[in-house]
């Protein structure tokens, strides 16, 4: 029900739409940029048997079905105001399934503090020429398209950028999200004891790396867990075969490139 | 009016100590609804229950599963997992100073501000130090039980910690596009000319949040007993003639930089 639009569209893409500028449309496919964490886990029971998240009735304790629940926002404790699916489409922008593209800025100007989620868009005709023409630019260029949109019943201001051919959405905060230092109450900046900061420079000196390298960001806590886990078969120890009706939690996996190439070679075959 | 710290630590650099507290740099502002049985409009509760029997199974039997590649699963319980968990600690440990903007947005989760704990001096060293550097940290902390790797820089003169993805997190897209045919060149030029036409400034703040203003004026207008009309949906449809398309956009653009 929270998700209306997103199961329409083909091989794992939840949202799909049409990007313009002026009026050149570009019809896209989103697809997240970001994995879900390593070594995902599943909630079973003692015996390995998957579980499921139900709705119950407080009162009565028997299970609500989906077509049985409302959304309701709460004005006091206790009331709600009840909202449908319908109303809230209803007040999406007119041309919902549209990111129009109002103005674009420099890449660079776009503050890192406002990025939020990476997705990318794969053009979902067979017609990319619209989309090659708007990467290109704004990859020669470096710019970045603003634009907001609704999707999953959120507004998003968002930021489309090109890297490789291939066109990026960034969702961007609002600015009334984002919280200044006096909106916190932090300090005026004052002067520190210069022999500090000279202190403070030589050991930036000292531990100062030419770049980023992204090996140091492996998650720790995957590693950890699955080395338990390798100790547990090992020892054959809370071992189970899988029951049959419990899904792949990497069953979602997509394969964007396999389906990036695809369109593409769509496109070409067909001119 | 200030806010409240969410987390202290202390910054480790060399043999010095900077105490600091964490504030949140972002409040989300989305409408957050209830999910209520329509019958009697009375919030439902969660269960978790077996796809097997749909029996509810008590939390104290709940286990979380580790599926192999092999069709085996690994049980692993609540004990496990929490004996996983990091030690406590206030540090943040510097990994490497980088130069400035050297880790892109793709990998930045969440930010936070930084106050001084304490040692203003410190504090305010720190800031001139990574000023004068032009350079930025990566850090790693355990706060709460997990353990985060971040970019410490400067935002607004005040120094921002901002939480990483993880590197498993963060799909690298190395691909290949196909090539296709060459994009018309008059095409080109025309699009370069829309866009430097449409060219802008980053002005975050001109842009608001209009759907959860709707989404908030919808709940006012029903909390009163009106009753709202709706609209039908519509279509996307792709530009059949790119070049007719950009024509157009052009002129449009056009008159409205005369206009």
């Amino acid at each position: 029900m929270a998700e209306r639009h997103e199961h329409h569209s083909p091989g794992g893409s939840f949202w799909s739409g049409t990007i313009t500028f002026g009026l050149v449309s570009i019809p896209v496919d989103l697809y997240s940029a970001q994995r879900p964490k390593p070594a995902a886990l599943r909630m079973v029971d003692q015996n390995g048997v998957a579980l499921h998240r139900r709705y119950f009735c407080p009162g009565d304790h028997q299970p609500v079905a989906g077509e049985q629940i409302v959304r309701g926002y709460e004005i006091e404790t206790g009331r709600f105001v009840v909202v449908s699916d319908a109303e809230l489409a209803d007040l999406e922008p007119k041309k919902s399934r549209e990111i129009d593209l109002r103005g674009f800025v420099a890449v660079a100007e776009v503050d890192p503090a406002y990025f939020q989620h990476a997705y990318f868009l794969v053009p979902s005709g067979s017609v990319t020429k619209a989309y090659r023409l708007l990467a290109e630019i704004m990859e020669r260029h470096g710019r970045a398209g603003i634009a907001t949109f609704v999707m999953r019943e959120r507004e998003h201001l968002v930021a489309i950028l090109a890297e490789g051919g291939i066109l990026r959405a960034e969702t961007l905060r609002f600015a009334e999200e984002l919280r200044t230092p006096e909106d916190i109450g932090l300090p005026p900046l004052g002067r520190a004891p210069a022999e500090l900061v000279s202190r403070f420079r030589a050991e930036i000196d000292r531990l100062q790396r030419p770049e980023f390298d992204q090996k140091l960001l492996h998650d720790r806590h995957a590693q950890r867990l699955l080395a338990l886990v390798q100790r547990k078969l090992a020892a054959g120890e809370d071992v189970v075969a899988k029951p049959p009706e419990v899904v792949p939690a990497g069953a979602e996996i997509i394969d964007l490139m396999a389906i990036i190439k695809q369109r593409f070679s769509a496109a070409k075959a067909a001119g | 009016m200030a806010s409240r710290a969410i987390w202290k630590g202390v910054i480790q650099l060399g043999d010095n100590s900077i105490p600091v507290k964490l504030y949140a740099a972002v409040e989300e502002k989305g409408v957050h609804f209830r999910l209520l049985h329509a019958k009697d409009h009375t919030p439902v509760s969660q269960e978790m229950v077996s796809a097997a029997s749909q029996a509810i199974v008590p939390a104290e039997e709940i286990r979380h599963g580790y599926e192999t590649e092999d069709d085996r699963l690994v049980i692993l319980s609540g004990q496990e997992l929490q004996d996983l968990e990091p030690a406590p600690s206030r540090q943040i440990e510097i990994l490497a100073f980088l130069p400035g903007a050297a880790v892109d947005h793709r990998w930045f989760d969440h930010p936070y501000f930084l106050g001084p704990d304490g040692d203003e001096a410190a504090y305010f060293a720190l800031i001139e130090a990574l000023t004068s550097s032009a350079s930025e940290a990566l850090v790693f902390w355990v706060m709460r039980n997990k353990e985060y790797f971040g970019v410490l820089r400067l935002r607004a003169g005040y120094p921002l910690l901002v939480t990483l993805r993880s590197a498993e997190e963060v799909v690298e897209l190395a691909v290949k596009i196909p090539a296709g045919r060459e994009v018309d060149a008059r095409e080109l030029a025309m699009g370069e000319q829309l866009v430097s036409a449409m060219a802008d400034t980053f002005e975050p703040q001109r842009y608001h949040d209009e759907f959860r203003e709707r989404v908030m004026g919808l709940i006012a207008a029903k909390a009163s007993g009106k009753i709202i009309p709706l609209r039908p949906p519509e279509e996307p449809r792709a530009s059949e003639d790119l070049t007719l398309a950009l024509e157009a956009s052009l002129r449009a653009a056009k008159e409205r930089h005369h206009g």
